[in-house]
């Protein structure tokens, strides 16, 4: 039997609780509809039985739930314990590959596996899945059994159904609430927790100052060309430079005048047709921009600088994927200018255009010095989200840690190093695929520093005209 | 007052001066000046737009024009004898019961490879999937055992990319990418009318495969899908009881803060670090299968749930207090307002929010990849936990191929992709527009 059938029964039988329980309510005196307040029972029959369903469901659900979220592991670690020892899988990525074989096996989706001792530990995975699901099935009803029991024993005509299940719905609400807290946690949780075992093994003063970066550790002691040097500075640099410096000369002024036209210039029929327009840009994966920034903006980008002269050019520059993401970013700049400017009393406008300004230089003179403090904000967002953009980087901007301010040379960012760590074969213990994470760790730290610096800085901006 | 005289002592030549000529040449050239840089100053922005605007269209250009013809694909028409003792199959016993066994283990490889195909060309045309074909037919009709029949099967891709016009065949040798004896070979089978260009059907409805002409997007598609749903059916419900929460019942206090400050910090979280999360947590603390559906469409909720979050609050701020206050007035209690007044009244703007939030979780590849969602799969997923890769990713995973095939077939992959997001996106302004009210 199924986890999901197993759910499935929980739930019907917390509606046959449902049924019993308004049908309870429903007979009382008075249910009907009383003359006056105190003849009627306190709570609706709905609320009842809702109130006899949820005492039922919920001790049901969360032992089944929690059953889930453990289950493979707990059947996993039954399945290799019951193979001999000598046909253990030694690895971590052995031993999923192995569970993976046995799953198919025992799901009738492969007929035999590579590994001969997958087959009877197929039969083994079944048994103990279905034993461990009959116990955890025959709990789960027992204590819908007793929730059942004791609401229906709790039903009176002056019993407050309503409030307990409205107080339970709040209880809901509260918990929907903390999943924002804890997946904060969760994030800070393991890219901290799995950092520090990277900064056990590599000390944390090279990997901020080094300028040397060459992840690939040894395999073997006497292997050339695998030093494993965890210095990220050329990195930081390869991040800042493509995505700081790079897209926001392309961004800043494209997104800038595009809002100050927008805002100022355009009519609202010219409008309704280009906004949009910065929407679809907006819209587009950033997959797709990657694609095009390695098939169509880097020849052309290495074409060019060839023709000027510079032989080395390399075919995944910093520049093509810069300006690339620059275009990307062109709408999150010209929104957040396009609110700044809006946000900007109009008494100031009229005073400049009463002093007979024209209006560019009412918006040069006036306008954006008024709304510099919310531009500014809304650029240190936009480099935020451009440092930590993945796919244009991962497809069209290099792997080779090169400290250069040549913009036709190869860069890598952290983003693209990230991905070209946990891609592929990795074992998880090695300093190598732990570095993903310190990277990751630097990475979330600064953008959370930028958006709360660039966020309080547009707070400020906007309530000063208020 | 000698401060006020030191500071203007331009009062004297103030008033010596002549009034401003207004007309005069000086000010005419300075007004000529002023509305000068007031013109650029406007095209300028116009010009901006311009420059996105041919971005944009240049993008789609070079997409539509290189995935245009990944949705067709070239047969060539074979004859073959299906010999019964090269494929192994006794005749008698293959229409007998368990016959659809026998053929399904026949060996068609061999028959396309040693057989006479009627092609007549040195070259190797067909498809290393074309066998597949005459499998299909034969299982349709046991009696063709033995028999000769004439059918279209897939070509190899060079010829599908010969017959689409792909190769620049005046380049020399080494930069065209497809040697003498196709070409001769095409040119031969091209006049005799054996090859045929249609649609391309494979390409809709199989999964990934190493050879072009074989890989299709439906395994991708299907695999997107899976994890959209676990993503839909996570979030949605999560994100609309915290934006209830946080609008209607939240009191003003530190907790309350921390949420609000974790779920917009988390609206702007780059979206590798919660592929970071979802490796950290569900694969290596979890145990849960790797390159599944359920693992990516967990990653893709923990991100889309604070956009349905805000969006949410937005459309739930909206609702006009009179609303609340005539349903408390009639004696309703705060959770029965909440749910059957103003839920009711902002779930339009909710599952606006909802549907662009998926949207950009379609589009999503980053996580997915952290997670393992790029492996090779050539089969199409059928539950989730099932290994699957998604549509974005089958983009990345195509993009890196160094098989000249691959090329059309990213940008179709793009274009399907571009279609999903267009059709969600519609269905969110359209939602915006019929429901949404204004007060």
């Amino acid at each position: 039997m199924s986890l999901t059938v197993i759910t499935l029964l929980l739930f019907g039988l917390a509606l046959v609780a449902f049924t019993v329980g308004r049908g309870r309510a429903a007979a009382f005196p008075g249910a009907k509809g009383g003359v006056i307040a105190a003849d009627r029972p306190h709570s609706r029959p709905n609320y009842h039985g809702a109130f006899v369903a949820l005492a039922a469901l919920a001790p049901a659900l969360i032992v089944v739930a929690a059953w889930g979220l453990f289950s493979e592991g707990v059947v996993g670690d039954a399945v290799i314990a019951s193979v001999p020892a000598a046909e253990r899988p030694a690895t971590p990525l052995d031993r999923s590959s192995f569970l993976s074989e046995v799953k198919g096996i025992a799901s009738g989706e492969m007929e035999a596996g590579f590994n001969p001792a997958t087959g009877p530990a197929a039969k083994v995975y079944n048994e103990t899945h279905d034993t461990y699901n009959l116990i955890v099935g025959g709990i789960a009803a027992v204590l819908l059994a007793i929730g059942a029991i004791w609401g229906l024993a709790r039903l009176k005509p002056n019993f407050r159904a309503r409030n307990r299940v409205e107080k339970a719905i709040m209880g809901l609400l509260i918990v929907a609430s903390l999943v924002a807290i804890l997946t904060t946690a969760g994030i800070v949780g393991s890219l901290i927790f799995e950092s520090a075992r990277f900064f056990n093994q590599v000390s944390i003063i090279e990997f901020l100052t080094s300028t040397t970066w060459s992840p690939q550790t040894a395999l073997r002691a006497d292997q050339v060309g695998s030093s494993g040097a965890f210095g990220a500075v050329p990195l930081f640099w390869g991040t800042i430079f493509i995505g700081a410096i790079i897209a926001m000369i392309v961004a800043i002024p494209l997104g800038l005048m595009a809002a100050v036209y927008l805002t100022q210039y355009a009519d609202s029929r010219v409008r309704s047709f280009l906004k949009p327009l910065l929407e679809v840009l907006a819209g587009v994966p950033t997959v797709v921009y990657g694609f095009f920034a390695a098939l169509t903006v880097a020849p052309a980008v290495r074409d060019f600088a060839v023709s000027i002269g510079l032989e080395n050019a390399s075919s995944s520059s910093a520049l093509a994927a810069g300006s690339v993401m620059g275009i990307m970013i062109i709408p999150f700049v010209s929104s957040m200018a396009d609110d700044a400017l809006n946000a900007v009393p109009q008494a100031m406008r009229d005073g400049s255009f009463a002093m007979g300004a024209t209006k560019s230089e009412t918006v040069r003179k006036v306008l954006l010095p008024a709304a510099l403090p919310g531009i500014v904000g809304g650029v240190l967002l936009a480099v935020s989200r451009a440092i930590g953009e993945t796919m244009i980087v991962v497809m069209a901007a290099g792997l080779a840690a090169n400290l250069t301010a040549n913009p036709f040379d190869s860069v890598t960012t952290v983003t693209t190093q990230i991905v070209a760590l946990l891609t592929g074969d990795q074992e998880f213990d090695s300093p190598k695929t732990l570095s993903a994470f310190a990277l990751g760790l630097v990475l979330f730290v600064i953008t959370l520093i930028l958006n709360i610096y660039a966020l309080s800085v547009v707070k400020k901006y906007r309530e000063a005209y208020e | 007052m000698a401060s006020m005289s030191a500071s203007r002592p331009a009062t004297e030549t103030l008033a010596s001066k002549a009034p401003t000529d207004w007309s005069g040449p000086a000010m005419t050239a300075r007004i000529k000046g002023r509305y000068r840089s007031e013109f650029v100053f406007k095209y300028a922005g116009l010009a901006a737009l311009v420059v996105a605007a041919l971005f944009l269209v240049f993008l789609l250009f070079t997409i539509v024009r290189d995935g245009a013809s990944g949705f067709r694909s070239t047969d060539v028409k074979v004859t073959v004898t299906y010999d019964p003792t090269i494929l192994g199959i006794d005749q008698a016993a293959a229409k007998g019961p368990g016959g659809k066994q026998l053929i399904e283990q026949g060996n068609f490889q061999g028959l396309l490879t040693t057989a006479d195909t009627g092609l007549g060309v040195g070259t190797n045309v067909v498809s290393e999937g074309a066998w597949l074909v005459l499998r299909e037919a034969v299982i349709a009709d046991p009696s063709l055992l033995g028999k000769t029949a004439t059918l279209w099967v897939p070509t190899r891709s060079n010829f599908d990319l010969l017959a689409k016009g792909k190769f620049d065949l005046d380049a020399a040798d080494e930069a065209r990418g497809v040697n003498d004896a196709d070409i001769a070979a095409y040119r031969q089978l091209e006049s005799r009318g054996l090859l045929k260009t249609g649609f391309n059907w494979t390409f809709l409805t199989s999964a990934d495969s190493t050879t072009p002409e074989l890989a299709g997007i439906w395994g991708a598609a299907k695999g997107s899908l899976l994890t959209l749903l676990v993503t839909l059916v996570l979030s949605f419900p999560v994100g609309i009881f915290a934006a209830i929460y946080l609008e209607e019942f939240a009191p003003k206090n530190r907790w309350t803060d921390m949420v609000e400050v974790s779920i917009n910090n988390l609206a702007a979280v780059p979206s590798i670090i919660f592929g970071l999360l979802g490796l950290a947590v569900f694969l290596n603390f979890l145990n849960m299968p790797r390159s599944a559906p359920i693992v990516g469409g967990l990653t893709l909720a923990l991100m889309t749930f604070p956009v349905i979050v805000i969006a949410g609050r937005v459309a739930i701020k909206a609702v006009p207090p009179s609303i609340r206050d005539a349903a408390l007035g009639v004696g309703a209690s705060p959770v029965q307002v909440v749910f059957q007044h103003v839920l009711p009244l902002a779930l339009p703007g909710i599952l606006t929010g909802t549907i662009i939030g998926m949207a950009r979780a379609l589009g999503e590849t980053a996580p997915l990849l952290l997670i393992g969602m790029r492996a090779f799969v050539t089969e199409i997923p059928s539950g989730l936990s099932n290994p699957a890769t998604a549509l974005p990713v089958q983009v990345f995973l195509w993009s890196d191929d160094v098989a000249r095939g691959f090329v059309e077939k990213t940008s179709a992959a793009i274009i399907v992709l571009l279609i999903f997001l267009m059709l969600m996106n519609s269905v969110a302004i359209y939602l915006r527009n019929r429901f949404e009210r204004r007060w």
